[in-house]
């Protein structure tokens, strides 16, 4: 089955074209019915034989994609549809506004057929996976209409949100009501939301991969591995030895098990410079204690992790935000890639003491294996979780969102496109409600 | 890729803008290197094949033909206009471009803003729409002009409000020069006071700029390459404040600090002409950087300013021009950022600079810059890959920051010793249309202005609370 990509904004361009590549570069000669899986997953022949994406790109200026395009061409592996693209000459300026109440709506015909035109394309669609910046204007904002516009069209189609959250500063400074504007709304439309922080994806570039100077297509290629690593062939426990037909169908059932609890996270071992690969061993047991820890201490990196953090016994448990942090799952998606993999023990992902009560340890755990190294690493492990992981990042995100808003400052950008206070307050409550329900997980 | 036009007012407002597109061709010219008419070059510029009868500009991506301004020219004197037509950038303008008139506004802002405003009104919409017409996606107007006198302070404004009525939907942004307390115009005050008015009401941004800032650092860099010390050189090919190796031949009293303004204006475009990892559009600088619509005034300043020698830059070089940005010698106008309250800061930078680099800058800068309680991030990066002609990078800070106010009381205290005493007054009361009511509301509408930087400035010291969150019940 196939999965459409809609590529939004500046950043959902550019990661998008990283993921491509990614993938495309996984292909594995030896491995004939894994990398026709993934290619018929992303990709389809054209007439001359060349892989083009499933992608449509959008945004409201044309450089970024005018990059994308020219750079996927020149790789010469594969390439973006010819026509598969829409931009206008001026942005959206980071305002939500002007992206959902102005641009979105404007070209909502264009963009629904570009789609239209990829869906008719797959012989079997698995779903659709919108990706963008929630900071910005035309990702966020185009994007939340235009995930809007697909849940009408397709109401029965599996929709996955991929969102890159900004630095916690020097984006944009409107970026705290971007975001909680974006996330509010897509929090109705979409069946699961997996979100990746540059800040996170910053350290893991300095601190893993030892970057020195890092640029954004830097930060773009570690979102794009990890992301790739989930969506990539696999198989499940019910598979029987086939590769799973549909990646994003089966990560919402596995995940988005309540419509309450919506936001996913990811973090992957290992991760490490090239160079070093080579004097490097991996084992599963000691990739597999390393990303264990790194959940219930909710670190994203291997390299810091607070060992102390213990799952409690169901009398101790925690209920503040603040107290020791204890990251307790809702569910959690574990996928292992490389050599041995059956051999690998999971048993202490399925650990009842990780997960909400309310929900068996059976249920909320979902193990994908694949014998393919993903990557260039031998061994990898990619950990996708339904947890209390983004709940901080969140709450802070809305704190500060909150606390401009209780001055009203720069209100007046967002009522010129014809978003009110009350539209604000909205989006607020829906998101306090979700941080809400996530800090009662346990 | 959207356009620009830039609108020039008074002798002030022509000098520099003359020495914007002086340098943006030199900027251009360095870049574009196969000679082809570019969407960066069509963003200010318009590409015309004068064997077309009907003077409009070719698509991007021919041979350039005629390079043309997108650019409105206005004065109501002569000497300035007729001296561009006579220089090297005669080629740039067109003569459907300029407006002029030989009388001048002898330094009143009432002749500028209601006589000629009135008289001209339809051939300025005209021009405007003429260079707006040629525009593909017309994304930004540029006024510059200075506050003293009467053309660009009187006519100016009046411009802006035409902009506003003529197109809403199109950016203003204002370069404005102020006038310093020692101005040869006695008048200066009325002008500036009358014409802040009609700025906080009606431009979406205004980068202030004061004269005496200029006249400081043209001294100061000149000091330096006089009794400099071996190896501290000033760069020779530095576009700050020489104009070598531009269009024009011999400089003039007032380039050096012209061309302090111009770069503030190359600098600022910068994104918009060309690509960067990090696009900063024009409409991002109002959307980011105003959050309520009358405090838009933003102190601009750049760096490198004073440069030195050295093209080999490591890294603390770098990091030096990131501090410079905030110290008091390198704003536009005096005043003192550090010690004042920043609402919101923008910082758009050229060359190789790096994510990373702005990142680690930001983080070591923060915890000496008070910013407002409820905009603690209050960062806007912009970063694009082409540096200015002869440096390998450079920065531009834009700070709305309440650090304005000192140089908005001396301006409304020059203005209240005035008009205690009505001096001049009548020479005001004659233009038609002119009441005495314009100057108490004028000034009215300034003190408010200084009324609400003061009370953010109130609140600097003070522990703001963390604003209620919203409960959820359980």
């Amino acid at each position: 089955m196939s999965v459409v990509t809609v590529q939004l904004g500046q950043c959902g361009n550019q990661v998008g074209h990283q993921l491509f590549d990614v993938i495309c570069s996984d292909a594995h000669e030896a491995q004939r019915i894994y990398s026709c899986s993934s290619c018929e997953r992303f990709f389809y022949r054209s007439r001359q034989g060349e892989l083009v994406a499933r992608a449509v790109m959008i945004d409201m200026e044309a450089k970024v994609i005018n990059q994308s395009l020219t750079k996927a061409a020149k790789s010469g592996r594969w390439k973006y549809g010819d026509t598969s693209y829409f931009s206008q000459k001026q942005g959206s300026g980071n305002n939500w506004a002007n992206g959902y109440c102005v641009h979105g709506p404007r070209h909502r015909e264009v963009v629904e057929e570009l789609v239209r035109r990829e869906v008719e394309r797959c012989d079997r669609l698995a779903g659709l996976m919108a990706m963008m910046s929630v900071a910005g204007g035309t990702g966020s904002g185009v994007g939340t209409y235009v995930t809007q516009c697909l849940r009408d069209i397709y109401p029965k189609s599996f929709i996955l949100n991929h969102l890159t959250w900004p630095y916690g500063t020097g984006e944009v400074i409107v970026q705290n009501y971007n975001s909680v504007l974006t996330l509010a709304h897509l929090y109705q439309l979409s069946d699961a939301i997996l979100v990746h922080e540059n800040d996170t994806v910053h350290r893991i570039c300095s601190q893993l991969l030892n970057i020195k100077h890092i640029s954004f297509s830097d930060v773009n290629t570690v979102i794009a591995q990890q992301l790739g690593s989930v969506l990539q062939p696999a198989l499940t426990a019910d598979s029987h030895g086939v590769y799973s037909r549909n990646p994003l169908g089966e990560l919402v059932s596995a995940l988005a098990c309540h419509p309450e609890y919506k936001l996913l996270s990811v973090s992957s071992i290992p991760q490490m410079p090239s160079s070093s690969i080579a004097y490097s061993t991996f084992s599963w047991p000691g990739l597999l204690k390393h990303l264990r820890q790194m959940l219930i201490s909710n670190a994203k990196m291997e390299e810091g992790i607070d060992w102390q953090v213990r799952p409690l016994a169901g009398s101790e448990r925690t209920r503040s935000l603040t107290g020791p942090s204890f990251n307790t799952s809702l569910a959690n998606l574990l996928i292992l890639r490389g050599k041995d993999v059956y051999s690998a023990e999971t048993g202490s992902f399925e650990d009842p003491a990780l997960y909400t009560s309310w929900l068996s340890s059976g249920e909320a755990f979902t193990l994908w294996k694949s014998p393919v190294p993903f990557n260039k690493y031998e061994k990898s492990a990619t950990l996708v979780s339904n947890s209390q992981a983004l709940l901080k990042p969140l709450d802070n995100m809305v704190g500060k969102a909150w606390n401009m808003f209780a001055s009203r400052a720069y209100i007046h950008q967002y009522i010129k496109f014809g978003i009110s206070e009350e539209d604000f307050l909205d989006s607020f409550t829906s998101l306090e409600q979700v941080i809400s329900s996530y800090s009662q997980l346990c | 890729m959207t356009q620009s036009v830039v609108v020039q007012v008074g002798q002030c407002g022509n000098q520099v803008g003359c020495r914007f597109w002086d340098l943006a061709l030199r900027e251009h010219a360095h870049v574009n290197k196969k000679g082809l008419y570019d969407e960066a070059l069509s963003s200010f510029f318009q590409n015309v094949d004068s064997r077309r009868s009907d003077g409009r500009g070719c698509g991007v991506g021919g041979r350039i033909q005629h390079l043309k301004a997108r650019a409105v020219l206005v004065d109501m004197e002569e000497g300035v206009v007729n001296e561009i037509l006579q220089g090297p950038l005669r080629e740039v303008f067109d003569s459907t471009q300029l407006l002029t008139d030989v009388s001048g506004s002898g330094n009143n802002w009432a002749v500028g803003h209601m006589t000629y405003g009135s008289a001209y009104r339809e051939q300025i919409v005209d021009k405007l729409r003429k260079a707006a017409e040629h525009c593909d996606c017309l994304q930004c107007f540029f006024l510059i002009h200075s506050m003293g006198g009467g053309t660009g302070s009187g006519l100016g404004t009046r411009v802006l409000s035409l902009l506003e009525e003529e197109f809403p939907e199109v950016c203003r942004i204002v370069t404005s020069i102020y006038p310093s307390a020692e101005d040869d115009v006695i008048t200066s005050p009325y002008n500036s006071v009358l014409a802040m008015r009609e700025l906080t009401e009606h431009a979406d941004c205004v980068l202030p700029v004061e004269n005496q800032s200029l006249v400081e650092i043209v001294n100061k860099i000149k000091h330096m390459s006089h009794g400099a010390k071996p190896g501290a050189t000033i760069r020779r090919d530095s576009t700050v404040i020489s104009g070598q190796g531009g269009l024009s031949g011999a400089e003039k009293p007032f380039d050096a600090m012209n061309n302090i303004v111009a770069n503030l204006l190359l600098n600022m475009t910068s994104s918009a002409r060309f690509e960067g990892s990090l696009n900063m559009d024009l409409n991002e600088i109002a959307m980011n950087l105003v959050p309520f619509p009358r405090l838009h005034y933003l102190v601009p300043s750049l760096t490198p300013l004073y440069t030195l020698a050295d093209v080999n830059v490591p890294t603390r070089r770098l990091d030096q021009m990131f501090s410079d940005a905030f110290s008091k010698e390198h704003q536009l106008i005096r005043a003192d950022p550090k010690h004042s309250l920043y609402l919101a800061c923008a910082l758009m930078v050229r060359g190789n600079v790096q994510v990373s680099d702005l990142r680690r800058n930001i983080e070591r800068l923060k915890p000496s810059l008070p910013f407002v309680s409820w905009n603690q991030e209050g960062w806007k990066t912009g970063l694009c890959s082409v540096p200015p002609v002869g440096h390998s990078h450079s920065l531009l800070a834009l700070a709305n920051n309440t650090c304005v106010k000192p140089t908005f009381m001396e301006l409304r205290e020059r203005f209240t010793r005035l008009y205690r005493k009505k001096a001049h007054l009548h020479h005001y009361l004659n233009v038609e249309g002119m009441e005495q009511s314009f100057f108490s509301e004028a000034v009215t509408s300034l003190s408010s202005l200084i009324e609400e930087y003061h009370h953010l400035d109130a609140t600097k010291l003070k522990l703001m609370p963390d604003a209620p969150r919203l409960c959820i019940a359980t």
